[in-house]
């Protein structure tokens, strides 16, 4: 067993001019960043996809990480909460460093309780909601904070019928199974089941991808809501007018590897012949 | 017996005093296929998770239990099984030098059947487990559950839709095949019967008697199986009244 921390990268100065108060404080990097994910690679046998790929957080900040499909976006995103195990990398939530193991049997992080400990403080809204159909959407909303963050029952329920509220959904969806509402339901119960947490960073894997395309406009309004309210989140997404509205970064992905990065204009001065050929074929 | 079979609209059914003994048999095959029942499963869970286990020789060992014991007759097994228990026993007892100890037949039964009967229930929860969408079991990796309250809140509940059907199928063949049993020395209900209508001369009649008990059971279970299928589809749209 070989325990490797790697060297963080120091900051692009692109992102951190977007933030100079904080600069100007001097604080160490580590904790000026509530999240740093550094060098990630990812291979898949032969197939790299992650060719370390880097990114920095500010508490408040709303990154979007943008690309074609295939361009290692998605994986970057479940590399953050180890759902996919990186093979190299890093990454820090508040200065605490998860460092990946490498062992013979294949890489695995080091320690099962430091990696629960960082995923309950980061929640995932998915594409596909992924609620748990077995159970009513209150019990999808109190299930994790119960199990995992010992919160009462009383006080998770309350927490969770004033989430839901707070993603628009009446009252009597409590009582209902996730199969018999809407798309847009479903995702907006799926975002409650992540507040509920109460967690440092929200996680969005194209969150309105699976929806039809009447049901995306309140899904991206309680996105935005969240944003207004100074959470951090990292959001993989295609829709790019939103992405333009909401970030306070946007990070462009090309095959694996981060290809232009900055603020959300970018979008609109793209650098790079990649993003700005990416940003046509999306307006076409 | 008699007063409860004439309340019951079955006077023509005779006992010739044999009740109390066929009641014996009755409790000895339900405890039997119970216990069996308890243990397959079990192993049926454990198999079932060797099988989908990323370390290969887990699953060449639980492929090996499946195809091994699938493929052959049970009844060469119980007899396979009950007596190299008995002769494993017998050398273990002789090498550690200490006096002779026999298997009780009830619990040789339990273990034999329940290690058949655990490779068919591998199978049925194999399928189940791999039924489940995987991304509800992503979302509770995501949210911090560890493995085992993935499994009893997440797992569990949900592949247990997939998983009546087969096991509804293999409680039925399981109750059934108690009556092997009987040739290892275990006083069921098949041989209670035996004794009864070799005493009284009418071996048919007390045959005909056990044939409608078994039914009796295995009518019940399904009753029972469908109030548990009823359960564990809340939520399922398709199914919705």
């Amino acid at each position: 067993m070989n325990q490797t921390a790697y060297a963080l990268p120091a900051a692009p100065a692109g992102i951190l001019s977007t933030r100079p108060a904080a600069q100007a404080r001097g604080v160490a990097a580590s904790e000026l960043f509530k999240l740093r994910v550094a060098d990630l690679h990812k291979r898949y046998g032969d197939n790299e996809v992650l060719k370390g790929v880097s990114l920095d957080a500010r508490s408040g900040d709303v990154i979007s990480l943008i690309g074609t499909s295939g361009s290692g976006k998605s994986t970057m995103l479940r590399c953050i909460n180890f759902l996919e195990q990186p093979d190299q990398g890093s990454i820090t939530l508040d200065g605490q460093t998860i460092r990946i193991q490498h062992s013979r049997a294949g890489v695995r992080s080091a320690d099962k309780a430091q990696l629960q400990g960082l995923r309950t403080r980061l929640a995932m809204v998915f594409q596909n909601f992924n609620l748990w159909s077995h159970l009513s959407v209150l019990d999808n909303i109190t299930l994790a904070p119960r199990q995992v963050l010992g919160v009462s029952a009383r006080e998770a329920e309350e927490r969770a019928h004033a989430y839901l509220d707070k993603v628009g959904l009446p009252e009597r969806v409590a009582t209902q199974y996730p199969a018999f509402l809407s798309g847009g339901q479903q995702q907006r119960v799926a975002i409650a089941r992540a507040l509920a947490m109460e967690p440092e960073i929200i996680l969005f894997d194209e969150p309105t991808s699976a929806l039809d395309p009447e049901l995306v406009g309140e899904v991206l309004k309680v996105i935005q809501t969240l944003a207004e309210e100074g959470r951090t989140m990292i959001m993989v997404t295609h829709e790019m007018g939103f992405a333009r509205q909401v970030s306070s970064q946007v990070l462009f992905l090309h095959q694996g590897r981060v290809e232009e990065q900055g603020g959300a204009e970018i979008l609109d001065q793209p650098r790079s012949e990649r993003l700005q050929q990416f940003l046509s074929n999306r307006l076409k | 017996m008699n007063d409860l079979l004439h309340s019951l609209g079955l006077p023509g059914v005779e006992l010739h005093g044999f009740g109390p003994l066929l009641l014996q048999g009755i409790w000895m095959t339900l405890k039997l296929a119970l216990l069996s029942l308890l243990l397959s499963v079990a192993l049926g869970l454990l198999g079932a998770s060797a099988k989908l286990s990323p370390r290969r020789p887990l699953r060449l060992l639980a492929m090996g239990y499946t195809t091994l014991i699938r493929g052959v007759p049970d009844l060469v097994l119980i007899l396979l099984i009950f007596y190299s228990l008995q002769t494993w026993l017998n050398e273990l007892t002789d090498a550690l030098g200490w006096d002779y100890l026999e298997i009780d037949p009830f619990s040789a039964g339990v273990a034999t059947l329940g290690f058949i009967y655990g490779a068919y229930f591998t199978e049925t929860f194999r399928g189940a487990i791999l039924s489940v969408p995987r991304g509800q079991l992503e979302a509770a990796t995501a949210y911090g559950l560890g493995a085992l309250k993935r499994f009893r809140l997440v797992l569990f509940p949900q592949m247990m839709r997939f998983a009546l059907p087969g096991l509804g199928n293999n409680w039925l063949v399981l109750l059934k095949a108690t009556a092997l049993v009987s040739i290892i020395g275990l006083a069921d209900l098949v041989k209670a019967v035996q004794n009864a209508g070799k005493s009284s001369g009418e071996p048919f009649h007390f045959l005909i008697i056990a044939g409608l008990v078994y039914l009796l059971i295995t009518s019940l279970s399904n009753l029972l199986l469908r109030q548990l299928e009823r359960r564990y589809n809340t939520g399922i749209k398709e199914l919705a009244p």
